[in-house]
């Protein structure tokens, strides 16, 4: 490894938080959907969802986490598209510096905007009636989870923000994964679900993270939810890191 | 048919660091380079040296391999035979030190819009590890006139003032070999003088230039010695005077001359770049 990859890096983030310091209605826009759904599942369509006991905004607000990540990721790949194609990459490639270093900075850099973005949601949660019984231990385990599924996201969103030849491939991508916690447990019990579309939502990877977390914060043994919820997590962030890496070598030689 | 016969340069040579201890060997060597694009071959072995402290003009139309040529040069493209040497280190086994010697101006000014044009040096100085980020962009701001617009986006930057940013985040930590692919493209004469001015300043400073251009006045302004790029070979490489002499000699006319619109319009606008850029 490159003895300057940690020295390279912060510079490199130091820059792309920059970039977000300066436009902050990325971080507004990446907040305003998932709060939107938030407000219309919780005032419009929740009185007539039965989820058991508790409040509705209790049993959604996991999900609606999930969907801010997922939306917030699409920024990762259009802030890494437009340092492609504007020939930055190219500079820096021709520079003596650790050369993943690009690609970490912005892999932080969308960590840190997706836990201010994270926050703010938490935080209109609460104002309409969120409330948990967790301790310390269990919002640790939350952030960690929730760090995680960031983490892992954020490389596969590196694919198309390396890939893409338009700005709208580039952050196109994320739509469908906005879509998919729609089709898991998030916001009705799959209980509810017919045959086959229960069985897609039982088993894809939202559906235990959501699980995992809504456990976490009803201070509830968390069972195998949460292992399964961090398989997936890692198994991500495995597959989509290689991927980017390889990806990354091949474009920039 | 091969020009060898070398001009002396009229630019003071300095004495340039970190060579890799064959002071006579000239800055870039190309050999045989090849590289193709799936099926088409783009350079098709091409031989080339490039003397400390000259500047070489690569001339050749669109789509010649210029600017695949640079990016071997540069490391960013791995070539499929032959060898290039770039201070001495090899592009292709010696990348990292290759990188240490070089500085890359591409054709588009690879400047970040969203910071000011002082952070812009202050972030190359930082990823060049050197001391005092800070001083050195004061220092590079002055000498492109950009003083006064340091603390701006580079999005209000004008064409001109974006590729003297460009070149003077080239200049830091001052690598020996630095290479221009068509740095006036798309620059209006006035901002393309000020480009010329700050590579002549370059090479005056002991740096070895390779520059890419379209433009035969550009290269005729510029260069100590001139290499045409055609269908993947360099078909000819000498100095202005040797170029022009490989056409017969020109019959002895008076004309009147008039002034170019260039001309006219420099005359109109005015020299005072600074005041123009605001």
């Amino acid at each position: 490894m490159n003895k300057h990859l940690l020295g390279d890096t912060a510079v490199l983030l130091g820059r792309s938080l920059r970039h977000i310091a300066r436009s902050p209605d990325t971080i507004i826009t990446t907040a305003i959907m998932p709060i939107a759904f938030l407000l219309l599942f919780v005032y419009v369509f929740g009185g007539a969802i039965e989820t058991g006991s508790g409040s509705y905004v209790n049993y959604l607000l996991p999900g609606i986490l999930v969907i801010t990540i997922a939306s917030g990721i699409s920024y990762t790949a259009f802030r890494l598209f437009l340092d492609m194609q504007g020939g930055i990459v190219e500079r820096f490639q021709s520079m003596p510096i650790a050369r993943s270093s690009v690609l970490w900075a912005h892999v932080l850099t969308s960590l840190v905007a997706n836990l201010i973005s994270l926050a703010v949601v938490v935080g209109v949660a609460l104002v309409v009636g969120f409330r948990t019984g967790a301790g310390v231990l269990g919002w640790l385990a939350v952030a960690g989870i929730l760090v995680l599924l960031t983490l892992a996201l954020t490389w596969l969103a590196v694919l198309p923000g390396l890939t893409a030849k338009s700005v709208d491939g580039a952050s196109g991508f994320a739509y469908p994964l906005v879509f998919l916690p729609f089709v898991s447990s998030a916001f009705v019990p799959t209980e509810s679900m017919p045959g086959p579309v229960r069985a897609f939502a039982e088993h894809q990877p939202v559906t235990a993270i959501v699980d995992a977390i809504r456990d976490l914060f009803a201070g509830q043994p968390v069972g195998a939810d949460i292992w399964i919820a961090l398989a997936w997590c890692v198994g991500i962030l495995v597959v989509a890191y290689v991927l980017a890496v390889v990806t990354y070598r091949r474009r920039v030689a | 048919m091969t020009l060898t016969q070398r001009q002396p340069s009229m630019l003071p040579v300095m004495s340039i660091p970190q060579t890799a201890g064959q002071a006579e060997a000239p800055a870039i060597r190309v050999r045989n380079l090849e590289k193709s694009f799936k099926q088409l071959p783009v350079l098709r072995g091409v031989h080339l040296d490039v003397a400390r402290g000259s500047i070489l003009a690569l001339l050749g139309s669109n789509g010649a391999g210029k600017t695949t040529l640079v990016k071997i040069l540069a490391t960013l493209l791995r070539a499929d035979a032959g060898t290039a040497r770039v201070n001495g280190f090899d592009v292709a086994g010696q990348a990292g030190q290759v990188r240490e010697s070089i500085s890359l101006t591409g054709q588009f000014a690879a400047v970040d819009e969203i910071l000011t044009g002082r952070e812009n040096l202050v972030l190359v100085a930082r990823l060049r590890h050197l001391a005092d980020p800070g001083a050195i962009a004061d220092d590079l701001l002055r000498r492109f006139s950009l003083t006064e617009a340091a603390n701006r986006r580079v999005a209000t930057y004008s064409g001109g003032m974006r590729r003297r940013l460009d070149i003077a985040m080239s200049l830091i930590g001052s690598p020996p070999v630095i290479f221009l692919d068509e740095p006036t493209t798309g620059l209006d004469p006035q901002a393309r003088i000020e480009v010329w001015q700050a590579v002549r300043e370059l090479a005056g400073g002991g740096t070895t230039v390779l520059l890419t251009t379209q433009h035969l006045d550009e290269a005729e302004q510029l260069a100590d010695r001139i290499a045409i790029l055609h269908q993947g070979r360099i078909i000819v490489d000498g100095t202005p005077d040797e170029l022009k002499r490989l056409l017969p000699a020109p019959e002895v006319e008076y004309v009147e001359k008039q002034p170019s619109l260039e001309d006219v319009f420099l005359a109109l606008v005015g020299t005072e770049t600074e005041k123009a850029d605001r």
